[in-house]
């Protein structure tokens, strides 16, 4: 019976004890299924995402660059298909021996081999090395015939970058290259389209309008497994090209300019002088564009980067030159406008033995033998340099300077397009304060009305300045890119309401201007100057009278200009060497601007040769095949105009 | 009294076959057939090495489960101490002669599968338990001589694992020991105390584990601490489950599985490929197999008349609830990585057999239920 008692006490403790146990199960598979139901039903889209980052991967596909087009749909910036290696690294065994055995194949160099390991270094397991970008048709077709011995290697048919007039573009192109940190931190669109080997624009068109040409890389999306090893594709988002461009360049045009510059330091521009299209942006010498798509060899480089006449510098708006006698016109109209003198003003230039005195300082003209009694229109067709001294002391160096930059001196032409563009300088006493932190002196302002001292322009700016004084004194838009909100019917129409304004009484004060608005007081002023250099260049004793054109439809107008480079000293004036015999860094450079044609304008230029000498004698000649060239497709270039209309 | 227990030693066959629990035997076939097709899953739909073999264990154990279930209970109970010598023996064995396989030394060849005696060891300490505390009185069971005999029963075992080193199954076995230790009425306080010195003395335990089983319990309070070492198994776990979702990714789907994200998913990690296939729907499901498996085996203990089949049945469930919570609460990441099998569901012999030993015995109780046991 104890016993009894003692199992019944038993079996109610294991039972209570057991009761405590199922209790404690029960507990424990709740905790366990709100784990799961916390994971698979709360959190589910954590885990879906973190599952398929996990399976799926991406491979980026390189974008196609857009195509750049001349005005006339000129092919000037292609795309070539190019024969290229790739090796995939996760199917590579071993790959000291791949690089072997592709070296005796395509025959890398040692330097290359060297570039390949360190890309190597930076890449991911399954990331494709790109071993060679160009290789020749032999190469290629000995590749395949080797492929079964080469575990990874890929032959790739591929595009890269592709300049059809390598040399005659490049400074209005540019080139691309392979993407750089720098690039890629500083364009938005490069880093999101970024896919190694990546070309971007450098310099030129192709680095301002980068973000427009690059295009969208695609996506190719691959299941994976655990090891990287692709399973299957699942989507492919094909890439896209960028847009296509049209400049406003005349193929031609800018292939005769390089060919007239051969073998020289210098720049060509043209420019419409209504809407402002750039039509040539000449720059000599030049180098090929084509050498730096697959990155260029250290030999190309260190000929270009040594050759003393600066391939690399882009003369027409990086180029800084003294104006010389071409800002002549501007200071005969900066005297009208301002009402210093009038046209009838005259000077006695009296040759090297009486020259120009001020305060003791002498300043001479170019003609030994002076022009004798001179007015205003002869001074600037003959360009007397004595004449102007006098009307500049008399002008004064800040009247000339406000007139100088609304003319379009001093400022960046294309704005930001051209990273590299220079402002220039137009001096002015206040100019000199802030920035030399000196006075100005009235012998500084004598020599800034002949083009010499502190004034700096670039060849672009020259061309500008000779448009919106040809187009009658109208601020226009200059433009490299095709923009059809550029029209020229209205900029006409808002050029005639312009000139029947009555004047503004600020009008000479500095201020800003708006597109096509007039710049000028008294519109005669204008035609006086033009009609100088009308004179200038077509009629005798004009200082490119020898350049000049007699067919009516080719007169042009025009003013040489001849920058100092260095000071004449006594010396140099009593030995008056010829070209020849002065050593090369010291000869002047020549300058020469035109309008054309004279009775209808339409076309400005300016033509620049570093130490050329004498701009009638090296920079005018140079104008006179351009302008019959220029006006030559003047026809064919309205064509394509009212065509490009039509369709928009 | 005495005419019962008389009778009751003589069952006729129709008896036995009418005492069978066939709803239990349903369950366990069940079970079986979802781990067949989960190892399927695991080899991408290919009937392959995996399937077959776990397809064949589990049709050959789960007969010996039904046939062995015929064996007297009270055989069981007078064998109860041999089968712990047994299973101790077979552990010393191991010890000297076992084979290695990644570090640790846990099998005996025999030929047609490795047998690991550690797994056999969970059902023995179960069987002894239940025997050594069939007799006591629960007036004597405080006294330290039974106190210190059963301590000293379970750490001799429990080393033995542990110096495999599988901490793991050793965690099983004191854990089974415990339910019934804790089921016959020690009291309240030993746990307690117990459970203190344990806490105390963790510093030490630590410092004394092998240098992986270290960092698995680093890497389970921060699975992030190492993603692609100790953390990577916890991680793609957690991330396979909670992919699955409400209703799964579909039967052959589970893509962390399929492409090999999934560490151990056939063994250890098979619940997390079962539930990223079926998802929590399924898993739920599976719990509630597994519950009902571990409810049917606490009604045959109240069915039985004995202590030692009560006290066996009511262990056996609970370390069988043990097994499991532990498998689950490592995969979804509540507990570290300590390398216990899913009952049934996981690949591997030894554990299928030991588990479906288990339920034999307990068969064995139901169908001999009015066996009194002597003494």
């Amino acid at each position: 019976m104890i016993k009894k008692t003692g199992n019944l006490n038993k079996n109610r403790i294991i039972s209570r004890r057991l009761f405590v146990l199922v209790a404690a199960k029960i507990g424990l598979l709740g905790i366990v299924t709100s784990r799961l139901y916390n994971l698979q039903i709360s959190e589910k889209q954590k885990y879906e995402v973190l599952s398929d980052k996990n399976r799926i991967r991406e491979w980026k596909t390189p974008p196609q660059r857009g195509i750049i087009t001349d005005y006339f749909n000129n092919v000037i910036a292609d795309n070539q298909r190019v024969y290229q290696v790739h090796l995939s690294l996760e199917e590579v065994s071993n790959f000291n021996n791949s690089i072997f055995k592709l070296k005796n194949i395509i025959s890398l160099k040692e330097d290359e081999i060297k570039k390949i390991y360190e890309k190597k270094e930076k890449s991911k397991p399954w990331d494709t090395l790109i071993i060679s970008e160009n290789l020749s048709w032999k190469e290629f077709s000995k590749l395949n015939l080797y492929l079964h011995e080469l575990d990874g290697a890929k032959p790739v048919l591929s595009t890269s970058r592709y300049y059809p007039y390598s040399n005659d573009l490049v400074h209005v192109v540019g080139y691309v290259g392979d993407a750089t940190t720098q690039d890629i931190q500083n364009k938005k669109k490069i880093e999101e389209n970024f896919v190694p080997g990546l070309k971007v624009g450098k310099i030129g068109i192709e680095s301002s309008k980068d973000t427009d040409l690059i295009g969208n890389h695609g996506t190719k999306r691959f299941e994976v497994n655990a090891s990287g090893k692709k399973i299957s594709e699942i989507s492919y988002n094909k890439e896209t090209q960028g847009e296509n461009l049209r400049t406003t360049i005349d193929l031609e045009i800018q292939q005769l300019a390089q060919e007239l510059l051969k073998n020289q330091a210098g720049s060509i521009c043209v420019m419409d002088i209504y809407t402002g299209e750039v039509i040539t942006m000449a720059s000599s010498p030049t180098y090929d564009p084509n050498k730096f798509t697959h990155g260029i060899s250290t030999k190309d480089w260190n000929e270009i980067k040594n050759n003393k006449l600066r391939p690399l510098l882009n003369k027409s708006l990086a180029g800084l030159y003294s104006p010389g006698s071409t800002i002549k016109p501007l200071v005969a109209l900066a005297a009208l406008e301002y009402g210093i003198i009038d046209t009838k003003f005259k000077v006695n230039c009296k040759g090297h033995d009486h020259p120009y005195e001020l305060y003791g300082e002498r300043y001479h003209c170019w003609k030994k033998n002076g022009h004798g009694w001179m007015s205003m229109r002869n001074a600037i067709k003959q360009s007397c340099d004595i004449y102007f001294y006098e009307v500049a002391r008399l002008l004064g160096v800040d009247k000339l300077s406000l007139i100088a930059k609304r003319y379009g001196l001093g400022s960046k032409v294309l704005e930001d397009f051209f990273s590299e563009e220079k402002k220039g300088i137009v001096p002015s006493t206040k100019w000199k304060k802030q920035v030399l932190e000196q006075s100005w002196y009235l012998g500084e302002t004598v020599i800034t009305g002949i083009g010499q001292g502190y004034i700096q322009t670039t060849p672009l700016q020259l061309c500008l300045m000779t448009a919106q004084l040809a187009n009658g004194g109208y601020k226009i838009k200059p433009n490299l890119i095709y923009d059809k909100e550029i029209d020229i019917d209205i900029i006409k129409s808002k050029i005639e309401s312009e000139k029947n304004k009555s004047v503004d009484q600020n009008i000479l004060k500095d201020h800003g201007f708006k597109y096509y608005e007039r710049l000028y007081r008294n519109p005669n002023n204008l035609k006086f100057v033009l009609d100088a250099m009308y004179g200038s260049t077509n009629e005798q004793f004009g200082t490119s009278f020898k350049s000049r054109h007699t067919e009516d439809k080719y007169k042009f107008a025009g003013k040489t200009g001849t920058s100092q480079v260095k000071r004449i000293t006594d010396q140099d004036r009593e030995l008056d060497l010829n070209l020849e015999e002065i050593e090369y860094k010291n000869r002047d450079h020549a300058l020469f601007i035109a309008f054309a044609p004279y009775n209808k304008p339409r076309y400005s230029l300016s033509v620049l040769i570093e130490h050329g000498g004498s701009g009638s004698k090296a920079a005018a000649p140079l104008a006179n095949k351009l302008i019959k060239k220029i006006l030559d497709r003047h026809e064919l270039r309205e064509k394509i105009r009212k065509d490009l209309k039509n369709i928009a | 009294m005495l005419s019962m227990s008389l009778n009751s030693t003589t069952y006729s066959f129709i008896d036995k076959l009418k005492a069978v629990d066939y709803f239990l035997i349903i369950i366990v076939a069940i079970i079986g057939s979802i781990s067949v097709f989960s190892i399927y899953s695991t080899e991408s739909g290919n009937f392959s090495f995996y399937t077959k073999n776990h397809l064949i264990r589990f049709l050959v154990f789960f007969f010996m489960f039904l046939i062995l279930s015929f064996i007297r209970v009270s055989a069981w109970y007078r064998q109860a101490y041999i089968f712990y010598i047994i299973g101790i023996l077979l552990l010393l064995y191991v010890m000297l002669f076992g084979i290695s396989a990644s570090g640790s030394k846990r099998w005996i060849n025999l030929f047609v599968m490795n047998f690991q005696p550690s797994e056999l060891m969970k059902i023995a300490i179960i069987v002894c338990f239940a025997r050594y505390y069939h007799h006591i009185q629960s007036s004597d069971i405080q006294s330290y001589k039974y106190l210190l005999q059963p301590t000293v029963l379970l750490l001799i075992p429990c080393y033995l694992v542990i110096a495999q080193p599988d901490l793991g199954t050793a965690i099983l076995i004191a854990g089974s020991g415990l339910a019934i230790i804790w089921l016959a009425g020690l009291n309240l306080k030993y746990f307690v105390y117990s459970g203190l010195i344990l806490l105390v003395s963790l510093p030490f335990v630590i410092s004394v584990l092998k240098p992986y089983q270290k960092s698995r319990i680093l890497t389970f309070f921060n699975p992030e601490r190492d993603p692609l070492g100790a953390g990577y198994q916890i991680i793609q776990s957690k991330i396979a489950i909670g992919s699955g979702g409400f209703l799964g990714k579909g039967f052959l789907q589970g893509t962390q599985s399929y492409l090999e994200f999934l560490p151990e998913k056939h063994t250890d990690f098979i619940f997390t490929l079962f539930s990223e296939e079926f998802g929590f729907v399924g898993s739920a499901l599976l719990i509630f197999l597994y519950a009902l498996l571990i409810y049917r085996i606490i009604r045959i203990g109240f069915l039985s008349r004995s202590f030692f089949a009560k006290l066996y049945c009511f262990g056996f469930a609970s370390a069988l609830f043990l097994y499991i919570f532990v498998n689950i609460a490592m995969v979804v990441g509540l507990l570290p990585i300590v390398g216990a099998p899913l009952p049934i569901m996981s690949y591997g012999g030894s554990s299928m057999l030991s588990i479906m030993l288990g339920l034999s015995i307990v068969m064995s109780c139901k169908i001999y239920s009015r066996d009194p046991i002597g003494g």
